[in-house]
Parts: structure tokens; sequence; C-alpha cells
């Protein structure tokens, strides 16, 4: 009925693994690192204990609902969130360098310089009253020891590089001259600018329009390889991220749920909450607002999550089991963990869902569905 | 969805035009209370919260407002006169509370340069000053506040008409206004042999005609924006006589809007005054008013500064409270309709 | 829209508006009751009276004395003074110089603490100092020009004896208007500094205050966060990227507040005796210079006027989007 092309997704799958494989020396290590806001309500859990590796030049997704905290996962690594009523801890090493304790100060080298960030709306993340130009000289200026009138010949040399066209004069002109996409290439050029190691990208494409969002993503791939830049791609939507990232981190929660590497994830997922999202993967012939509508219920109170597995309310292989004691993150197989107690195509998972669709609700009481996608993909992998 | 907005997004305000206006009848509003910073800028402290903080002030102003009214009212109607304001004594003339030659009982305030009783010229000056002032806000409060309803309400060539001629108004600084037209009613007075355009009276109409267009255009902003709500549009499309829709429906939301600039209204209102009465047409001596106070005997600062000290802390609190009670009323009803 | 066209159009309120307030202060006079001459001169000779008579044009039709008033008025004919007999328009040429300066100080001052001030409230918004700068503030705003006109002046001036408590020496100003009059910039700033202070000190709390809250929003935006992502110091992040942005609505109140600057003006001048418009305002009133009134209330509302046109224009510069369609109000 609604399936996606499931050869479509396995030829982009297959692709990813021809990504540059220049060295495998890590960038970036992330252990147990926690983001917790005080709020008035009570401690905001939006990063709960993630850890994760990134090789020079290698391209990690981040995939997860709206709420799941990619955006503060990446804002939280490189330090750009507000400070009061802020709690961070665990380790983030950068090149062997440890930076959870650096302040604003000793981080400002790395901004820009070392690590950048694409910004989630485009719309907003330009100063309006700025002219574009400045935007990107000002990033220049501030990391390379070079003269004004370079710094502008540099950032036309941006312009064009992320395609837009009469980059020169465009220079000249302040944001709202400009279209979405526009902005977005803007953007991705001031990220550029200073030739960062590190690359995020968070939900660069969201905003924009079905036609523009390849294009831009393209041109983020093309100078990444151009670059041999380290990227961490952050998206809602699985089909972002197939074909583009060597490896995939699912988030729920402010947690890691799933990791893989693209192809495993695709072709052997083994989270129900991974399976529930490809299966809610958009298809160009449905309007994107319609994405995610397939997950039934709403991602838990960050301030008092359920106990046991997080994702049990929602999920239709739940047990009794998971309702009590939260499944911890298990590497089964060498690069592939994962929390559950009942994962796909496993004899548990399977058990659980011949028990719940003869029950027909689950044990937190939802109304069964057939997590139908996941067998089919499976069974092409 | 936007990230990074915590729920309770705090600061600012934001609402930078309804400030404009506050602060265009003003020397301006309390602003949004200090809250925690989530200003992408790292902070340092935690913002306490200041929400405790208001009320206390709130209480302060209240308990100084009905402390005010009271010491006015009784000294007017001699229940609590605290002695004969025009009478002088010559033994305490410019002694003031902590004066070095030690204060003369039965003079909780001291004298002012004619020996006259400190205590019982502020408590009259207080009725004075407080008459004038609430009494020109009443004036502009209906008549500024009927305009700008209407204006509002019926919008098109009447609403075209009355903000221009709001705007006129507004072209000419307040206080040179009040003080044309003080000049000009004073001399029409003058030449009428005028019983009725008393000088309080006079103060009264400028100072109230001063306030006018400020009402107005406020009151036309909140009735606009409170006319184009579904349950006007409602009343009106079932077809409503305008009157009852402007009093049942528009009327009661537009209040607390001009209420609260009202408030600060009259506090302005008692500056003005004093500042008319600086510059010489303010309330005639030697009816005390607190502004007339301060212009009699400014030139005796230096040597006994207690009188024009205890008439400017009347006027500061005063003004202090009702500032600060308007931004309550403000914050409370959520006065900020895209004012303009 | 482009630009000319709304300059224009803003050429056309503006127009519009002068016209009613002119017509407003040709009111003032005629709207004195039984015969203005009376009133204006009531002790005059009945030559003297007749002559009024006719500078006004009181027998001719209402609508003819306003153009009449208005032609005058175009051509710098403001009338006389009558005690004197000296042109209006030479008694403002005098006093408008001086009360442009004072004002122009009184708002540098202002603005030089209050932009610094409101942006270190913002950025800190919540700390302590924030919080002090905040009551500070309020409690300032409470106080009357007047009040502290007096204890400036008696403080500052009279016990300290650091500056002078009154007087006045010309400015860069003044001879631009009068060329008999010498500029004496050392004495000038003397004489002015205390009263352009405590003109300031009302200004400085209200501008403080709005560029504090606007500012605190404009922190939160993304492009704030995007701009620190580059690596960018703070003070370029507050000055360059923050400051603009917040400031579109400091600029309109600095427009509209120049109404009470004004209004503060003349409590200032008078209580420091500088000769500017508002000690000539409050000397015409006493001497029942009617005519002489009506020149300054004139000047003053055509001045107020213009600066608020002024401010539209600058918007359009501050702000780029406007250029492009949204209307500045
Ligand atoms: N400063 C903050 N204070 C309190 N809670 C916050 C703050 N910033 C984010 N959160 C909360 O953290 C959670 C994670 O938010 P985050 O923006 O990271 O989600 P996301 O995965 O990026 O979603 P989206 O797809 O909508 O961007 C949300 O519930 C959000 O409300
Ligand atoms: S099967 Fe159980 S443990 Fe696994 S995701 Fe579902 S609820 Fe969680
Ligand atoms: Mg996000």
């Amino acid at each position: 009925m609604s399936k996606p092309k499931p050869t479509d997704i396995e030829k982009r799958v297959s692709a990813a693994g021809s990504t540059v494989t220049q060295s495998s020396e890590t960038l970036l290590e992330v252990s147990d690192l926690t983001t917790y806001f005080r709020s008035s309500r009570g401690l905001v859990r939006a990063v709960d204990g993630v850890s994760f590796k990134l090789d020079r030049g290698k391209t990690l997704g981040i995939v997860g609902e709206s709420g799941s905290g990619k955006t503060v996962l990446a804002r939280s690594i490189m330090e750009l969130l507000p400070r009061s009523g802020l709690e961070r801890n665990g380790s983030i090493l950068f090149e062997g360098t440890e930076l959870i304790d650096f302040g604003p100060k000793e981080m400002r080298p790395y901004w820009g310089a070392q690590m950048s960030m694409i910004f989630q709306d485009p719309m907003t993340s330009l100063n309006p009253v700025m002219k574009i130009g400045n935007q990107i000289s000002e990033s220049i200026r501030e990391h390379l020891d070079v003269s004004k009138q370079y710094a502008k010949e540099l950032s036309e040399q941006l312009l064009v590089s992320v395609r837009i066209p009469e980059a020169a004069r465009r220079l000249d002109e302040y944001p709202h001259q400009l279209s979405g996409g526009m902005r977005q290439r803007v953007c991705i050029a001031v990220a550029l600018a200073c030739g960062p190691k590190l690359l995020f990208a968070d939900e660069p494409t969201t905003a924009l329009d079905v036609t523009v969002q390849a294009q831009v993503l393209d041109l983020m791939a093309t100078a990444q390889n151009e670059r041999f830049m380290a990227m961490i791609l952050i998206t809602h939507d699985l089909g972002v991220v197939a074909g583009r990232t060597d490896e995939i981190v699912v988030m729920y929660a402010g947690r890691i749920v799933e990791r893989a590497d693209t192809k495993t994830l695709f072709s052997n997922m083994k989270m129900p909450y991974t399976e529930a999202l490809l299966k809610s993967i958009p298809r160009v012939d449905q309007p994107s607002h319609l994405r995610l509508s397939t997950i039934p219920g709403r991602p838990p109170d960050l301030v008092n999550p359920p106990e046991g597995c997080k994702f049990a309310p929602r999920c239709a292989y739940a047990q009794d089991r998971c309702t009590q004691e939260e499944p911890p993150l298990r590497e089964i197989t060498p690069g592939h963990e994962y929390r559950c107690w009942f994962p796909v195509g496993t004899p548990e998972g399977a058990g659980a869902l011949a028990n719940n669709r003869a029950q027909g609700t689950t044990a937190t009481g939802l109304v069964f569905q057939e997590p139908e996608v996941a067998t089919t993909t499976r069974g092409d992998g | 969805m936007e990230d990074l907005r915590p729920d309770a997004v705090p600061g600012g305000s934001g609402s930078a035009m309804e400030e404009i206006v506050g602060e265009s009848i003003n020397r301006g509003l309390l602003g949004a209370p200090a809250e925690i910073s989530i200003a992408a800028i790292e902070t340092g402290g935690e913002g306490e919260s200041s929400r405790h903080k208001l009320s206390l002030g709130a209480k302060f102003a209240i308990g100084w407002m009905v402390f005010v009214i009271l010491f006015a009212i009784f000294a007017k109607l001699g229940i609590i006169t605290w002695g004969d304001p025009n009478e002088s004594f010559t033994r305490c003339a410019r002694r003031g509370p902590f004066s070095k030659e030690g204060s003369v009982s039965g003079f909780l305030a001291g004298c002012d340069s004619n020996g006259r009783n400190m205590m019982a010229r502020l408590a009259l000056g207080a009725w004075s000053s407080l008459y004038v002032a609430i009494g020109a806000i009443i004036l502009g409060f209906t008549i500024g506040g009927t305009l700008g309803v209407i204006a509002g309400y019926f919008g098109g060539k009447v609403d075209t008409f009355l903000t221009g001629l709001f705007n006129i108004f507004l072209s000419i600084p307040g206080v040179v206004l009040a003080l044309a037209l003080v000049a000009f009613l004073q001399g029409s007075a003058e030449q009428a042999q005028d019983a009725i355009l008393s000088p309080e009276l006079i103060l009264i109409i400028a100072i109230g005609v001063v306030s006018i267009p400020l009402v107005g255009r406020i009151a036309r902003a909140s009735a606009l924006s409170w006319t184009q709500r579904e349950f006007v549009l409602a009343a009106r499309s079932q077809g409503a006589k305008h009157r009852r829709v402007i009093i049942k429906e528009v009327l009661p939301n537009v209040l607390p809007a001009i209420f609260s600039i009202s408030l600060l209204g009259v506090a302005i209102a008692i500056v003005v005054e004093g500042t008319l009465a600086i510059l010489g047409v303010g309330i005639k001596p030697p009816t005390p008013s607190w502004g007339n106070i301060i212009a009699t005997d400014r030139g005796n600062l230096f040597t006994s500064p207690h009188i024009v000290f205890e008439a400017s802390m009347m006027i500061f609190f005063t003004v202090l409270s009702l500032n600060m009670l308007g931004d309550v009323i403000r914050s409370r009803f959520d006065v900020r309709e895209g004012v303009l | 829209m482009e630009l000319t066209k709304l300059i224009a159009r803003r050429a056309v309120q503006l127009i519009i508006v002068l016209l009613f307030v002119s017509f407003f202060t040709f009111l003032l006079v005629r709207l004195l009751p039984g015969d203005p001459t009376d009133v204006i001169i009531p002790f005059g000779t009945a030559a003297k009276k007749a002559e009024l008579r006719s500078d006004l044009g009181l027998g001719k039709p209402f609508f003819e004395q306003y153009a009449d008033y208005l032609n005058n008025v175009l051509h710098g004919n403001l009338g006389k003074q009558y005690s004197s007999g000296r042109p209006v328009s030479d008694l403002v040429t005098q006093s408008f110089p001086v009360s442009i300066q004072l004002m122009i100080y009184a708002q540098f001052l202002a603005l030089l603490f209050a932009i610094p001030l409101g942006i270190y409230s913002a950025y800190r918004a919540g700390s302590r100092a924030d919080t002090t700068i905040n009551t500070t503030g309020f409690a300032l705003l409470a106080i009357p020009n007047f009040v502290v006109a007096l204890f400036l002046s008696y403080f500052v001036g009279a016990q300290l004896k650091w500056l002078p408590t009154g007087g006045y020496a010309p400015g860069w100003l003044d001879p631009l208007f009068d060329g008999t009059r010498g500029a004496d910039i050392g004495e000038h700033f003397n004489y002015m500094l205390l009263p352009a202070i405590t003109l300031a000190l009302g200004q400085i709390a209200i501008y403080m205050r709005l560029l504090r809250s606007d500012m605190i929003a404009t922190l939160q935006e993304n492009f704030i966060s995007m701009a620190r992502s580059k690596g960018i110091s703070n003070r370029r992040i507050l000055w360059r990227h923050a400051l603009r942005p917040s400031s579109l609505t400091l600029l309109t109140v600095v427009g509209l507040n120049v109404g009470a600057l004004i209004g503060g003006a003349v409590v200032v001048e008078v209580i420091f005796g500088i000769p500017g418009m508002g000690l000539k305002i409050t000397q015409a009133i006493f001497s029942r210079e009617y005519i002489e009134l009506q020149g300054y209330v004139l000047v003053i509302a055509v001045l107020f006027v213009l600066i608020n046109f002024t401010v539209d224009f600058l918007y359009t510069i501050l702000d780029p989007r406007i250029r492009r369609g949204r209307s500045a109000t």
C-alpha cells in the first residue's frame, strides 16, 4: 500500500559504502554526554548519556523525531547553548582535546575554524540588517590573518562554490533579497568559510522546497569531499540520510537507541523505533507535512520520562518487561548497538509481535498495528 | 519548530511598540521585569524570581497611594489638618526636622521659609496636586477614551480624521501645549472675569487636553484589535446596535489598557503640575501644591533643603507608585495589543 | 514600494500636519474671548490696539485671516513683541540655537550612557548588575526634571562650585543664526554641562530600558547563535549584530521623545537661566506677549514634526527590509 520503493533506498544505501576512506583517525569522540536544562517544571533531560565516535572525513547521521534532542546534542557538543540553567556533563574529545570544561572563551578558536554549524532555519539564521558579504567575511577575518580585500575575494569564491549565481553582486545584498534555498547556500558558505574539520548540519533542508533539498544536500556532499571534512547530518527523515552517511545514530528522548553503519541500519535494523521511522519516510507523492504521521502517540516528557523502555507506550512489540526494565544499549555485532528487549527480526521480536497480534493490544494498551514496512525491507536485505 | 527557546521565554517582553506609546506619554514605563537571561550569550548568575519582588513593590505602591490619598482627603476635610497651612510661626521658620538648631516640637516636617507648617502644607498640597492631576486625567480619559474607541470601532474616515487630530495635538510637546493653553485660558478668564474658570480648572483643562490624544491613541489601538475579534464581529453581524456592541463587547476589554495608561497619566500630570508651578503658572499661592511648595522655596535649597526635599519626595514616591501600579495592571491584563 | 514613493507619501503627510499645526497656533490667539487686543495689550493705547487689530487682520473673514497668517509665517513674519516692537522672528533666531544645542547635548549624553548600559544589562540579563541598573532606572523615571535640576544646581553648582549655576555663553551654533555673536566654546560648555546632564538623566533610563528589552529579544534570535558559531567576539556580536536590529524602537522613541525633551528643556532653561526658547516662552507668558508665545509654539511644533519625519528616514537606513515595501510605522 504505502510502501517506499525499497530498491530505491537500497541503491542509495549501497552507494554510501563508496565514500572516501582515506584515514580512519578519530576526530570526535563523545562519551556519556548529558545535557540537562533546569526549568520550573524540573530537570529537562534533553540529552541523556550519548556516546559515539566520528572519524575524519566521515559522515554521521543523527535521526530522530522532533524533540528527540538532536539540536540540543549538536549545540551541546559545540557549546552553543545558553549557559544559565544548563547542566552538561560527560566527555567531548576533539582531536584528543577535552572540550567539556571549556568556556566560551576557550571555544572561540574552535567555532567557525575547527567546527561550524548550519542551523535549522535558513530564513532566520542570517542577520537581516547586515550585508551577505560581511556575514561571510567576518568569520574569515576573525580566524585567518588576511586583508579585507582578500577576505572579500574569498567570500565571493565561497558563494561561487555554493552555486550562487552572480556571486559578486550578492555580496552587497541583504538576506531578504534571497530565496530560502539561496539563504541556506549562504549559510553553508559561512559554515565552510574557514575550512572547519567538522560540520554540523542541523536539518539543513527541512525548511526548503523539495526540489531544492537534493541540490543543497549534494552541494554539501561535494564540499565535504573536496575538503575532507567530517559532517554530522541531523534530520528527522531517514530518507535524507540514506546514501549520504557512513554511520547513523537514531535518537529517542535524548538517548541513542540504535547505532549502526548506514547499510546495516537499513538492512538489518533492530529497534522497533527505527522501523517505525523508516515507515514514515515521506514519499515524493506525499505532501511533506504528512511525514511522521505514522508513529502513534508522542515522544515522552523529558522531565518525567516513563519507567522502562522510553518507547514502550508507542511500540508495537512492547511486552510487560519493557514497561519495567529499561533495556541497556548493547553492542550485539561489532559496530551495531541498540536498546531493545525484543529486537526486530529476532525470535524474541517475532514472539512479541505474535503475542501482541493475538491480544490485539500491546503491553501498554496500544492498539496493535502491524509494522509492515520492516518485514519487506528485511526480506530484501 | 523553533528550538532552544525554553517554554517560558521571559525576557524583554519584546513588545516594543507598546513601549513606544508608553514612553511617549511618560518619561517611561516599567518594561518587563528582569528575568532569567536566555540570551544566547553566556550569562553569569541565576535570575531570581522577580515576580515576588514585583508584588512587593506593588504592595508598597498600593500602601503609599492609600496613605497619600487619605493624607490629602483628611487635610481637605479638616479631619487631620496638622494645623493651619497658612499660619506663620517665626520661631521655626526654615527649620527642618533635622536642622542643627533642633526641630521644633509639633512640626513633624519642619516649617517653610515663612514659618508655615510643612506637614499641613504637604497634606493640603497633596490634595491640590492630586485634585488637578486626577481631574485632568478624568478629562483625558473620558474624551480621549471615547474618541479613541469610536475611531477604533468604526474605522474608515472617522478613524482617519480622529487619528489625524490626535497626531496634530501630539506634534506639540506636552509641556509647551499645556503652558500655551494655561496662558491663553488665563487671559480669557481675566478678560471674561469668569468665575467658573478657576485657576485649578484651567490647569485641569490644560493638562487634560494634553492627555486626550495620548489616551485616545491607546484606546483606538486597543479598540481596533478587539473589534476584529470573532465575538465582536459575530455580535455586529447579528445586527446588534453599535452602541450596545461597544458597551457590552468592546469597552470591557479596552478599559484595562486605558486604565493602566491613565494611572501613568496621573503620574505625568503630577509632574506637569509641578513643572507649571516652577514656571510660575501652576496653582496660585498661598494655596499649597507640591509643585508650588518647591517653586516658592527653591531659592532656599541651600539653607533649608528640607522644604524642597520633602515636597520632592512626595512627588517621587507618588509617581513611582503610580508607574509601578500602571505596570502591574498592564502585565496583569496583558495590555499589549499592537498599539499604533 | 520604492523609496521615492515612500518619500513622496511622507512629504504629503508632513505638509498636512504642518498646515494643521499652524492652524492650531492661529486659533490660539483668535479664540481669546471678546476683543483679543484687550487681552494681548490690555493697557495699550487706542492707536496701539488698532495697529494690532490690523496686524491680526481681525476685521476680515476667518479663513482669510488664516491665509494671511500662513502667508506671513511662510515669509518669516511671526509678528511683533509689543513691549519692544521687535520682530518675533528675531527673538526666535536668538533663542532657537540655544535650545537646540542644549537638546543635542542632552540627547547625546543620554545615548552615550544609555546604549552601553542597555547593551550590558541585556547581555547580563538577570544578573545583579542588571537588576541594579534597572531598579535605578525605574527610580530615575520617577524623579521630575525640575527636582534634578534644583538639586544638581545647588549641590554641584552652588555647594561644590564645580560649574556655574546659571548664565550662558554662545556656542558653535549661535553665530550661524546671528552673525553678531561670537562663540566662546569653553565658556559655553561650562554653562551647558549641568543643564545637559539634568536633561539627560531622565532620558537615560527610558532609552536604556527600551534598548535592554529589545536587545534581549534580539539576542534570542537564530542569527545570533549563527554569529556565535562563527567564533567572533562577544563585543562584535553585541555591537555589530545585535545593536542595529534592536535600535529601531529606540530610534522611534528618541524621535518621539524630543517632545518630552523640549518640555524638560523649558524647565531646565528657566532654572539655569539659559536664554533659550523655554525661558522666552515663560517670559512671554508673564509679560502677556501672546503673539510672541504663538511664534515659539509654532516653531517648536514644526521642529518636532520635522524631527519625527527625519527619524522615519533614518529607519529606512537602519533596516534595509523597509526599503522594500514594509512601511515604517
Ligand atoms: N534551553 C532549553 N531549556 C529547556 N528545554 C529545552 C531547551 N532547549 C531545548 N529544550 C528541550 O529539549 C528537547 C529537545 O529539543 P531539540 O531542539 O534538541 O529537538 P530536535 O530533535 O532538534 O527537534 P526538532 O526536529 O524539532 O528540531 C525539547 O523537548 C526541547 O523543548
Ligand atoms: S520492544 Fe520493548 S524494549 Fe524494544 S523498543 Fe519496544 S518497548 Fe522498547
Ligand atoms: Mg532541532
